[in-house]
């Protein structure tokens, strides 16, 4: 490579200038990351940490933060998606389908947490594979509706099939054993929101990584040139496919810990509107990184937990939150947070 | 003469009944650069697009090395080592120049590579190389979109540069860019070319460009071949100058 460059006389005079420049350019541009790597981490430990202390301060909002960091994953999921452009509003389906895989499996006799988190996601994951591979031929509109309509069959299968879903009334997921200990509730609601918040920084750095990856930059690809990728050799149906599924995956997680700490699952989690509401959250937090995602999911149920004691219009003031955060903060909370540099990551 | 690399054998394709190919045979021989030159709207783009797999015939056959490729996709013809720029720079606008190309870059990379950072220090070097090439090092962490339409055909040639391909197929690769730059780019890419061994094929209206460049010139129109042979032979067609150059 570097004796093509010095063959051609004629480049090196077009490009001196830059060349000289080159060496200590891309010290800065190191130094320039690592710099805003070294405060994302920061300004990320902090949160994480106060998040872990407000349920010592605020006993009551261990539960919510629990279900704010489980509709997080979730919108993490629809976040991955809507990276190529696509909007699903059917992610509440893998969002009920880990429920109620946990239910189920936990009526089978498996009754560890670790185990039923893993198999329940892996039923979120499985189908995602099975939607995604004729959903992800589809684009726009088309894309978003289909996902909803789907997830609108998987609803009605929930709410229809009784002998095995518990009909409207729902399934029972009873406390499980964590590495073989029985806790009482309380305590369990207290592992189970450490565990979340674990989770979140594990997986969120994990799907950092594969945002970062040439899987997550194909992804983004996809929403401005379809062609040139596959000029490029690299499979569009693949790129798709496969974030589909690892948003179905989160979304699943996400379903999983909410089934927990609700200890109950129902229709209403795979309803229409519950899909709505996680495409909400990932546009409020914003799409730029992972974190906007939980920033958005945070922000939300502090703000319908704080709503809902002050009026019955909470969803007003959902609303007008939404259209300030579109018109004022295009690239949602998470662009408050995170330098112009960061959220081309 | 040296062994064929592409060849397209009788080929038939017309649209609403405008014949872009009409029986035509070509073959590209490995090393040289094959210019086609032609009146607008006389088929050009649309042979690249056939040997690209991004359109078929209605008849007729590509064959790649000797092996069929007439059905396989774009994406199956890449991975053969055919690349392509386009007439209008086909670029992944919202990201950065850079990473446009260690996504090339990374494409050609295994499996494993896939779920490692697209940004290592060995292809931003690489990819830095590259952009230098063609005049845009500069430009590096510029968001792709916002390069004038010049700088993103420079891009866009770069880009099919990085899938290290055998083949490069370009479509007017000096359109857009400035009087001023159009040589040395010419210059920079024929040398990149001959260094790396790449055999190009490259449709081009600068009739002093192919002059210059070319080892080998096809003069299309309506869906025929009307001319072959050197610049010089075929420049000196009196039917070539009349209907193609545009001086009797």
């Amino acid at each position: 490579m570097r004796e093509a460059d010095d063959g051609g006389g004629v480049e090196g005079g077009v490009n001196g200038a830059e060349a000289q420049d080159l060496g200590l350019g891309t010290h800065r541009e190191a130094e320039a990351s690592e710099l805003v790597y070294a405060r994302s981490a920061i300004v990320v430990a902090a949160a994480v940490v106060t998040l872990a202390a407000l349920p010592i301060a605020a006993p009551w909002l261990q539960f919510v933060l629990t279900l704010a960091i489980a509709k997080g994953f979730a919108a993490l999921g629809v976040a991955v998606l809507l990276r190529a452009g696509l909007i699903s509003i059917g992610h509440a389906m893998f969002f009920a389908a880990s429920a109620y895989g946990v239910a189920v499996l936990a009526r089978a006799g498996i009754n560890d947490l670790g185990l039923l988190l893993v198999l329940s996601v892996l039923v979120a994951a499985l189908v995602g594979a099975i939607a995604g591979s004729f959903l992800i031929r589809y684009r726009a509109i088309f894309f978003a509706m289909l996902n909803l309509a789907v997830s609108m069959v998987f609803y009605a299968l929930c709410a229809k099939l009784y002998g095995v879903t518990g009909g409207t009334d729902g399934m029972p997921v009873p406390i499980p054993a964590v590495f073989g200990v029985v806790f009482t509730e309380p305590t369990f609601k207290n592992v189970l929101f450490y565990l979340s918040l674990a989770l979140m920084v594990l997986v969120g750095l994990g799907v950092q990584r594969y945002l970062n990856s040439p899987l997550g930059h194909a992804l983004s690809a996809v929403h401005t040139n379809e062609i040139r990728l596959e000029y490029l050799g690299i499979p569009v149906w693949a790129v798709l496919l496969i974030a589909y599924v690892i948003s179905a995956a989160l979304a699943g997680l996400g379903g999983a810990i909410s089934g927990f700490a609700i200890g109950r699952v129902v229709p209403d989690f795979a309803f229409w509107t519950a899909s709505g509401h996680l495409v909400l959250i990932a546009v409020l937090g914003g799409i730029g990184g992972v974190p906007g995602a939980f920033i958005g999911a945070v922000f939300l149920e502090l703000l319908h937990s704080a709503a809902v004691t002050v009026t019955d219009a909470w969803n007003l003031m959902v609303g007008m939150t939404l259209i300030i955060v579109i018109m004022f903060m295009p690239q949602g909370f998470y662009g408050l947070f995170a330098r112009k540099e960061a959220l081309n990551l | 003469m040296t062994r064929v690399i592409l060849e397209a054998r009788n080929l038939h394709v017309a649209f609403s009944g405008v014949k872009a190919a009409d029986g035509v045979s070509i073959a590209i021989h490995d090393g040289e650069f094959l210019a086609i030159i032609g009146p607008n709207g006389s088929g050009k783009t649309t042979l690249l697009n056939i040997c690209t797999g991004y359109i078929r015939p209605r008849s007729g056959s590509v064959l790649l090395d000797g092996h069929d490729i007439t059905r396989l996709s774009p994406r199956a013809i890449a991975r053969r080592g055919v690349a392509r720029a386009f007439q209008i720079p086909q670029l992944f606008s919202a990201q950065r120049v850079i990473d446009n190309m260690m996504l090339a870059l990374a494409a050609t990379d295994g499996l494993w590579s896939a779920v490692r950072p697209l940004e290592t220090a060995k292809r931003r070097e690489e990819a830095k190389e590259l952009l230098d090439l063609v005049g845009l090092a500069g430009d590096a962490d510029r968001i792709s979109s916002t390069l004038p339409e010049g700088h993103r055909k420079l891009l866009d040639i770069a880009v099919a540069l990085a899938l290290k391909p055998r083949l490069l197929l370009l479509d007017e690769p000096t359109s857009g860019v400035s009087a001023l730059e159009r040589f040395p780019l010419m210059d920079a890419l024929m040398n990149a070319l001959r260094q790396r061994r790449i055999t190009a094929l490259f449709v081009e209206h600068d009739m002093d460009v192919v002059a210059r460049y070319a080892s080998r010139v096809l003069v299309w129109n309506a869906g025929n071949i009307m001319a072959e042979g050197r610049p010089d032979e075929v420049f000196s067609n009196a039917e070539v100058r009349e209907r193609v150059v545009g001086v009797a």
